[in-house]
Order: C-alpha cells, then sequence, then structure tokens
C-alpha cells in the first residue's frame, strides 16, 4: 500500500512540477493521471496488485474526499442569498442540461465512430 | 480537573476534532444513504456537507479552524485524482476503439455546460462576478477555481458551485439519461463525467465499471480543455 501510495505522490509531484516550470493550465493531479497512465502502458501487462488495491480504495471513498471543500459553501451564504436564482437555475438545470445533451451526443458519436 | 473552556479550545486548535466530525459525517451519510434504499437525492456527499455545515453554523465555528483539520481529507484528492489512471488503463481495451466518439462529446459537451451556466446567468442578471464564477462549473476543483481567477470569477465560490453541479450531476444524472434513452454504459459515463467532475464520476464508479473509467476519463479530458479554451472564448465574448 505505502509503495503504491508513493507511486501515486511521485506522479501527483512530477505533474505539479511539470504544470509550473511548463506554465500549463491544467492543475498537477491531472498531469499526474496522464503521466502513471502512460507509465502503466510502457509497463505493459496487468496493473500491479498492490496499484490496483490501492487506488480502488482512494476511488471507493472518491466522494468523502470532496466533503471538506463542499462544506465550504457556509462561507458564501450571503452571495447564495442573493443570486440564489441564477446561481440554482445554472447549477440545475444547467448542469441536467448539459448531461443529456452529453449523453445523446456521445451515443450517436460512439454509433458512427466506434 | 480540566475545565470545559480548556478542553474546547484544545479541540479547538488540534486537527483532531474536524478530521473526527468529517469521518463520522460520511459514515452517517452511508448509513442514511442505506436507509433510504440508494435514493438519488439521497447522495452521501451532499448529505454529509449538510451535516457538517448545518453543524458549524449551529456551534458558531469558523469554517478555516475546521478546514484546518479537514484539509488532511482534502489532500487526498491529488494522489485519487491521479489514481483515476488505473480504472481508465483496465478498462483500456474498451476505451480505444471509442477515443474519437469520446474526444468530440467531451469538448462539445464541455462547452455546451459552459454556455448553459454563462446564459442563463446572464438572462436572471446576476452579478458579473457570479456569471464569471458559474462558467467553470462542472470541472474539477482546482481547475475550476483557477479558471475563475483568470476571467473575474470568485475562486471560492467557484469551488461552492462546483460541489454542488457535481452533487446534481451525480444525484439526477442517472435519472435524466433514462428520460434522454441514453443506454450505452460508454455515453452515460462521458455524459456524467464532462458535466459532474468527480463526484459524478465517484456515483459513475460504483454502479458499472465501464461507466466509472469513461467517466473518469472525460473528467480528466473537460478538465484540460476547459482550462485551454474557455479564458480565450471567454474574452472573445466578453473582452
Amino acid at each position: 500500500m505505502i509503495g503504491a501510495l508513493a507511486a501515486l505522490l511521485v506522479c501527483q509531484l512530477a505533474g505539479e512540477v511539470a504544470a509550473r516550470a511548463l506554465g500549463l493550465p491544467v492543475p498537477g493531479p491531472v498531469i499526474g493521471m496522464v503521466l502513471l497512465f502512460a507509465a502503466l502502458m510502457l509497463r505493459g501487462r496487468e496493473a500491479p496488485e498492490d496499484l490496483t488495491r490501492t487506488a480502488d480504495g482512494l476511488l471507493g471513498n472518491l466522494g468523502l474526499l470532496f466533503v471538506p471543500a463542499g462544506v465550504g459553501v457556509v462561507i458564501h451564504l450571503p452571495v447564495l442569498a442573493r443570486d440564489w436564482a441564477p446561481i440554482s437555475l445554472a447549477v440545475l438545470a444547467g448542469t441536467l442540461a448539459a448531461i443529456a445533451a452529453t449523453g445523446r451526443l456521445a451515443q450517436w458519436l460512439l454509433r458512427r465512430l466506434a | 480537573m480540566t475545565g470545559l473552556a480548556e478542553i474546547w479550545v484544545y479541540l479547538a486548535r488540534e486537527p483532531l476534532a474536524a478530521l473526527t466530525a468529517t469521518l463520522v459525517a460520511w459514515v452517517l451519510a452511508l448509513r442514511l444513504q442505506h436507509l433510504l434504499r440508494g435514493h438519488p437525492l439521497a447522495n452521501p456527499v451532499l448529505l454529509a456537507v449538510a451535516l457538517l455545515a448545518g453543524g458549524l453554523l449551529a456551534a458558531g465555528l469558523d469554517y478555516r479552524d475546521y478546514f484546518q483539520g479537514a484539509q488532511f481529507v482534502h489532500f487526498l484528492l491529488g494522489p485519487a485524482t491521479v489514481a483515476l489512471a488505473v480504472p481508465l488503463y483496465r478498462q483500456w481495451q474498451v476505451v480505444r476503439r471509442s477515443t474519437a466518439a469520446a474526444l468530440l462529446a467531451v469538448a462539445g459537451g464541455g462547452i455546451l455546460a459552459a454556455a448553459a451556466g454563462v446564459g442563463i446567468a446572464l438572462a436572471l442578471h446576476a452579478a458579473p462576478e457570479v456569471t464569471a464564477s458559474l462558467a467553470p462549473r462542472s470541472v474539477t476543483t482546482p481547475v475550476a477555481m483557477g479558471i475563475a481567477e483568470r476571467i473575474g470569477g470568485l475562486p471560492s465560490l467557484t469551488a461552492a458551485v462546483v460541489i454542488l453541479s457535481g452533487i446534481i450531476g451525480a444525484a439526477l444524472g442517472p435519472a435524466v439519461l433514462n428520460l434522454a434513452r441514453v443506454r450505452d454504459w460508454r455515453a452515460r459515463g462521458l455524459a456524467i463525467g464532462t458535466a459532474a467532475h468527480g463526484i459524478g464520476t465517484a456515483r459513475a464508479l460504483s454502479v458499472n465499471a465501464t461507466a466509472g473509467a469513461f467517466s473518469g476519463l472525460a473528467m480528466g479530458l473537460n478538465a484540460i480543455a476547459t482550462a485551454l479554451l474557455l479564458p480565450l472564448l471567454w474574452r472573445l465574448a466578453f473582452g
């Protein structure tokens, strides 16, 4: 588990350094994800069992990791109270419309291109 | 014996209390979700956030003090994002055949998600900084905050609307996809990952491995595409 965690942190660290050194607008962890994926591809075979177990453990509780930032909503109660109509409509209707449209588009593209 | 006030000072200063509260709230949220038989609105992120936010407000505690402790959980978001490479690699044989479709669908969906939010905010005369905070709402929190800063939004408000969008997408997205008759697990994953980032991906991973892999892929692609394109489009439209 510690080896796998170290591998994840090394990828994240490399991603953070690359983002800053090259002035990329993409966050470090996303670059880290690309790096780990590239490493797995280069290695071939199945992903190491240790890494698979650690990744599944983290991703199985992915929702928990958003909780601390989500509680930050309490700071914005005044703004939310003032602009509640546009914010709730944009979040609710905007997100659901995007999901429906992306789903239809993806399904259509998958039939035509794949 | 130590006085109550001193115990309170200890609890407020050390990360232990906030960390414990976060994990306990999460366990309670999972129990509640189970009790409500996995009703879509019983999303564990929503329930845990409501419990903790209610607790902070009721006790008159400062969010920054809470975050001092909870940041240890928050920190794991980084390695968890990196770990998304593992399900993607495991599903690569399936994903590889649909890369072109995935790229196009995520690009189209990402632009639409941003445009829908901005359009609604403009139509309802939201304050300009609120409109700018809503634009990057569908990408993962750290990217969204960076983009908001560059286009004149409020990064911390963006974090709040990003998480709200994720919760809405995770809770109601599957029902919307059923209504839209999107039955292909690959397309369902792409839609949820594009519009509801990591929170949607968490839900997708728990429902179907293929949907989870495509959702993680869509989340990463949309983060990259939005970070590169949105500031440029914003300058063209409102510059």
